[in-house]
């Protein structure tokens, strides 16, 4: 479609996911190469084949659950031979890797780049009791102790901070968060492999016990067990495989402010809106190209953030944008968070948004095929992923 | 109607080093001390060991007025720790020196149900000594008392 960043170069020929639930009493090495061999399988190559890894977030996770295997963990396990790997926390959000990936493969670093992002968080949580916050030495971690001290010891409570004054000042209501969730649940119906099938109305949304007003029970995702793995290629690398590879037309990794969740010059716009400007800085396309939208839901409001930040309304507008569900259905005009996303299909912690945006753009979303009654796939996809410091991009196309 | 605060038995504390330490123990002074820079004027936060707008080395912390308004809060319902029952408030305070330098804290001494962005607060400092831990005075806010002869009530600003 367009040169873009990787000129064209890097594309996605294969992905792959773990059996997906809570409490699997599985190991995260187990799901991670579970994922990957079928990643793997699916571009149809052979582990030999590949000759690059990538992971986020890599060695020194902060919580128990939350990182299920490390590069090398994986290189090891799988005897692979690599010509260029990484790992990284501090990258553009949890598809960060991904975008290195790319980049990898258009250089000639690599040809076939294995991706994957695990968790077992809901494993972790069962397993003896929730991870402590405290650090060895009985010391909070740099990102808590600015918080921790005042009962504010999730994310629930840093990010209800800014939707409540995006609700101040731009008229955002629960019902337009609600929406967001309702959204979730309906698509979820329609994933076998989603968490949270069962129906979810706007009374059941409204009701629920509150966690960190303005958020509920239903503004928050469901940590689960699962992975996630891509295969990003050289598109030279990738003649003759059996998929049709999906291009990835441009990347969005911008970071202006400082990495911060509280101090940020307008408190009612997040780094998703410098990561979303440099995707559209490096593309012709818009965002009326996009036909499906893949946008994080750790919580409701990340979703509105990304709504806003990716342009999809005027700042301040997405409010409006919410009123009517119908567009964000599966036959609206802009399909949101096909698979569930994480509030009601599991947080994979954003590579499960990659993974659903692959799914749709081959056609192969079965019931929650965007498209499917007509047989028209999506030619245009957005994944963006990540909530307050933490934010990256990705726009792929049939190419 | 307000609610009384009552200080927890136990409250999770941090452990500053380096220039944290001011904020941390200032209010044994019963001073907030906040990071500027002398050489553009601005403060910032949290600390850093250079001034992120004109990157001059020569910062230091500096004691504020206290002062300030609610920029965003949260009501906490859910519990975390046993010994802070919900619900309690949350809040972001922009200060009153600058408002785009914004302390992260407690606010207490209120209703939750009448907070409001906008709303004008003022800090005081919780002595906490935990065994085996650094001794901190953290910074909490609470509602500047309404002046006895306001003539009328102040609402939400616009």
């Amino acid at each position: 479609m367009s040169g873009g960043p990787f000129d064209g170069k890097a594309v996605i020929t294969g992905a792959g996911k773990s059996q997906v639930g809570r409490r699997l009493m599985r190991g995260g090495l187990d799901l991670t190469l579970e994922a990957s061999l079928r990643a793997i399988a699916d571009a149809g190559l052979t582990p030999d084949d590949i000759d690059g890894v990538a992971s986020y977030p890599g060695p020194g996770a902060p919580q128990r659950g939350f990182s299920g295997a490390d590069v090398h963990e994986v290189r090891n396990a799988l005897g692979l031979r690599t010509s260029w790997y990484m790992s990284g926390i501090e990258t553009a959000g949890q598809i960060g890797p991904v975008i290195e990936a790319c980049m990898a493969v258009t250089l000639g670093f690599a040809n076939h780049v294995l991706v994957f992002r695990s968790v077992w968080e809901s494993t972790a949580q069962a397993d003896g009791g929730r991870a402590s916050v405290l650090f060895d030495g009985g010391k909070l971690p740099p990102h808590m102790a600015w918080t921790a001290p005042f009962g504010a010891l999730s994310p629930a409570n840093w990010l209800a901070l800014p939707a409540q004054r995006y609700m101040h000042d731009h008229g955002l209501t629960r019902e337009h968060l609600g929406t967001v969730a309702l959204t979730a649940r309906r698509h979820a119906a329609l994933n076998p492999d989603a968490v949270f099938r069962d129906p979810l109305s706007m009374e059941d949304y409204l009701g629920a016990r509150m966690i960190s007003e303005p958020f509920g029970l239903y503004d928050c995702d469901v940590p689960c067990d699962g992975a996630t793995a891509v295969i990003v290629s050289r598109r030279d690398a990738a003649a003759g495989l059996p998929r049709h590879p999906l291009t990835v037309e441009s990347a969005g990794t911008g970071m202006f402010e400082r990495a911060t969740w509280d101090q940020r010059i307008d408190l009612t716009t997040m780094a998703a809106h410098d990561a979303a400007a440099t995707l559209w800085d490096r593309t012709t396309l818009t965002p009326a190209d996009v036909d499906v939208a893949q946008l994080y839901d750790g919580f409701t409001f990340l979703t509105v953030q990304w709504l806003d930040a990716l342009g999809f309304a005027a700042h301040g507008e997405v409010g409006a944008l919410l009123e009517d569900g119908a567009l964000l259905a599966l036959d609206g005009d802009l399909p949101l968070n096909t698979s569930g996303g994480q509030l009601s299909g599991g947080r994979l912690h954003g590579m499960g948004f990659l993974h659903e945006a692959c799914v749709q753009l081959w056609g192969e979303g079965q019931e929650r095929q965007v498209g499917g009654a007509v047989g028209s796939r999506p030619d245009v996809a957005v994944v963006a992923v990540g909530g307050g410091p933490v934010a990256g991009a990705m726009l792929l196309s049939h190419g | 109607m307000a609610q009384t605060y009552t200080r927890p038995d136990f409250r999770l504390t941090p452990t500053p080093e380096g220039d944290d330490v001011a904020f941390w123990t200032g209010g044994e002074d019963d001073r907030l001390m906040v990071h500027r820079c002398r050489s553009c004027e601005q403060y910032f936060h949290p600390p850093a060991p250079a001034c992120f707008r004109c990157r001059s080395r020569d910062v230091a912390s500096e004691p504020v007025s206290g002062r300030g308004r609610v920029a965003t809060f949260t009501v906490n319902r859910q519990p975390w720790l046993p010994t802070l029952p919900p619900p309690y408030v949350i809040v972001l305070v922009e200060l009153e020196e600058q408002p785009d330098v914004r302390i992260f804290s407690q606010l207490v001494d209120v209703d939750p149900a009448e907070v409001r962005i906008g709303d004008e607060v003022e800090v005081f400092f919780e002595h906490w000594a935990p065994e085996g831990g650094t001794e901190v005075w953290l910074p909490l806010f609470r509602p500047v008392p309404p002046s006895v002869d306001a003539a009328t009530v102040p609402g939400e600003e616009a």
